[in-house]
């Protein structure tokens, strides 16, 4: 019996359900120097303003070598990956960053694309990146996630009782976390499974951190800066004011972000 | 032992060293032996309100360093013996200020005081940190403004996470509420926030309403800690507090704007 060379696959009928090829494609790339969601839409935005047609569906690689050392972890990830989606993007993997960024782009169902893959075009690239990585950013205060205190939790839920401060964050990796007291504005809370609030929740929210788009954010008093289920965001200002103040919970309906009275 | 009691803001010129030599002064007349230390190492002022500022010999940096003994560098009030002030350094540098040496003096403090009060520069710098990583309460002074219950709740966030008590995983930091700067009347035309929108935001055992008063700057001026001042609005004010620090429930009084007589009412409008 002859063995065939090729990586054609035969069925047991002998007709051809697949083939594995190798092709190479020219793509965009979006390298980040910023690790401040907010500065990177605001400039975003202004760029897509300009050539929207340019941006739609298009299929985006994101680069993070240039976050490098700037100690967020892989936190505002799901953030970034919203809002290119927003513009019509469609990123589908990451290049450089760290290993907590790998986590959050694989929890995203991200490729992370080793340098394996990606044929450096010149060493010059390489090379040129790492000064930047320690050049200032225009904006002189530190983005908010500096001085962020991530809480982790171990047991797949994280209970906390006292109130989340300005600048902490509180990640519940793997399950839900509930927060018995207020949030503050410019604390944000993180979660891979449900986010559960006693207090105020004046701060951000974002659950489903892993991708679960089953994860849903309950408040009793829904006052938040900004709420994410499974990087699906909105904004303080997209948050309608009858939903303001009320118990509330926040849930994505065929990707949708929406929120209902409790 | 005594218990470290660290008088903290995010922003500076909101009251800290004001209030730290009130509180110090307040617990020490009430019989507790208390030390009462500036950390704002380069802008030492605090020696400028208790009025010691001219029997300056040595400092809190030439004790970490040193150079000086603890009974060479205290300084005895001259109004209260229970009292005494370990100054800041003018002149030296912030970095001198190890976490080391710090817990050094603190620990042979806390041998013969009840209360060591730590006047904290402003921030999350070198010296703010070094001031509040030791304590067991924190005072954060706030006035009613939007910028200055924002930057404290931030403070209050560090506070939580960046202290002995924390890194140990012992009791949390108990912390306090003051708030300073208190015009009613300003609040009652919107221009301030009010207690009550101050708390909702910070969710804080309120330790005392200290008013906008011009007895602070005569008290200051004159090297007198305001708490002295016992006529005035903001000696009153603070002795409530000291009160309230030490368990006493004692209503708060100065929120609402003085009812103005029949006469000033109708030139006024
Ligand atoms: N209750 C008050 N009423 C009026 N002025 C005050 C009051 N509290 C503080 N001040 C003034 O505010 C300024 C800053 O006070 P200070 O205690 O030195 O603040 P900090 O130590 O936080 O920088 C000083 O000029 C002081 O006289
Ligand atoms: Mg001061």
């Amino acid at each position: 019996m002859a063995v065939n060379s090729s990586s054609q696959n035969n069925d047991a009928d002998g007709s051809r359900s697949f083939e594995l090829k190798a092709a190479s494609f020219t793509l965009p790339i979006i390298r980040l120097m910023d690790n401040n969601v907010e500065a990177v839409a605001a400039r975003l935005g202004k760029k897509v303003e300009k050539a929207p047609h340019f941006f739609r569906n298009t299929p985006v690689v994101i680069d993070l070598s240039g976050l490098a050392g700037s100690g967020a972890g892989g936190a505002d990830l799901p953030l970034l990956v919203g809002l290119l989606r927003g513009y019509g993007m469609i990123p589908f993997g990451v290049r450089g960053g760290s290993k907590e960024q790998h986590a959050a782009a694989e929890a995203l169902e991200l490729a992370v694309l080793r340098d394996s893959y990606v044929k450096r075009d010149k060493t010059k690239e390489a090379e040129g990146a790492e000064p930047e990585d320690s050049a200032p950013s225009e904006q002189a205060p530190q983005p908010r996630a500096s001085q962020g205190q991530a809480q982790r939790a171990n047991q797949g839920f994280l209970l906390v009782t006292r109130p989340v401060r300005s600048g902490q964050r509180v990640y519940a990796a793997g399950g839900d976390l509930s927060i018995t007291a207020a949030v503050s504005s410019g604390a944000e809370l993180m979660a891979d499974g449900n986010i559960h609030v006693y207090g105020p929740l004046r701060g951000r929210a974002l659950a489903g951190m892993s991708g679960n788009l089953e994860a849903r954010i309950f408040c009793q008093d829904l006052q938040a800066e900004l709420v994410s289920i499974a990087g699906h965001y909105r904004v303080s200002e997209n948050i309608p004011s009858e939903m303001r103040g009320v118990p509330v919970q926040i849930f994505l309906d065929q990707k949708v972000l929406r929120i209902e009275k409790l | 032992m005594a218990r470290i009691i660290v008088i903290t803001s995010g922003k500076g010129g909101v009251g800290k060293t004001t209030t730290s030599a009130a509180l110090a002064m307040g617990l020490a007349q009430q019989g507790k032996r208390t030390v009462v230390i500036d950390f704002d190492v380069g802008l030492r002022n605090l020696d400028l309100i208790m009025g010691c500022e001219r029997r300056v010999v040595y400092d809190f940096i030439n004790v970490i360093n040193g150079e000086a003994n603890l009974n060479q560098a205290l300084i005895r009030d001259k109004r209260c013996d229970h009292l005494y002030v370990l100054p800041a350094s003018q002149t030296r540098d912030k970095d001198a200020l190890t976490k080391e040496g710090v817990d050094r003096v603190l620990t042979e403090l806390s041998e013969g005081y009840d209360f060591i009060v730590c006047d904290s520069p402003a921030g999350i710098e070198h010296g703010a940190n070094m001031a509040m990583y030791f304590a067991d309460d924190a005072v954060v002074v706030t006035n009613p403004e939007v910028s200055s219950v924002r930057d404290s709740d931030r403070m209050l966030g560090i506070l939580s996470s960046r202290s002995r008590r924390a890194e140990n995983g012992e009791e949390p930091i108990s912390e306090y509420l003051l708030l300073t700067r208190y015009d009613p009347e300003r609040v009652a035309n919107g221009e301030m926030l009010s207690v009550d929108d101050v708390q909702e935001i910070l969710s804080l055992k309120l330790l005392g309403v200290v008013p906008e008063s011009k007895a602070v700057l005569n008290a200051s001026n004159a090297g007198v800690p305001v708490i002295l001042d016992r006529e005035s609005d903001a000696g009153q004010a603070y002795n409530d507090m000291v009160s309230r620090y030490l368990g006493e429930d004692v209503p708060h009084r100065f929120l609402n704007p003085e009812k103005k007589g029949f006469l000033s009412r109708l030139f006024k409008g």
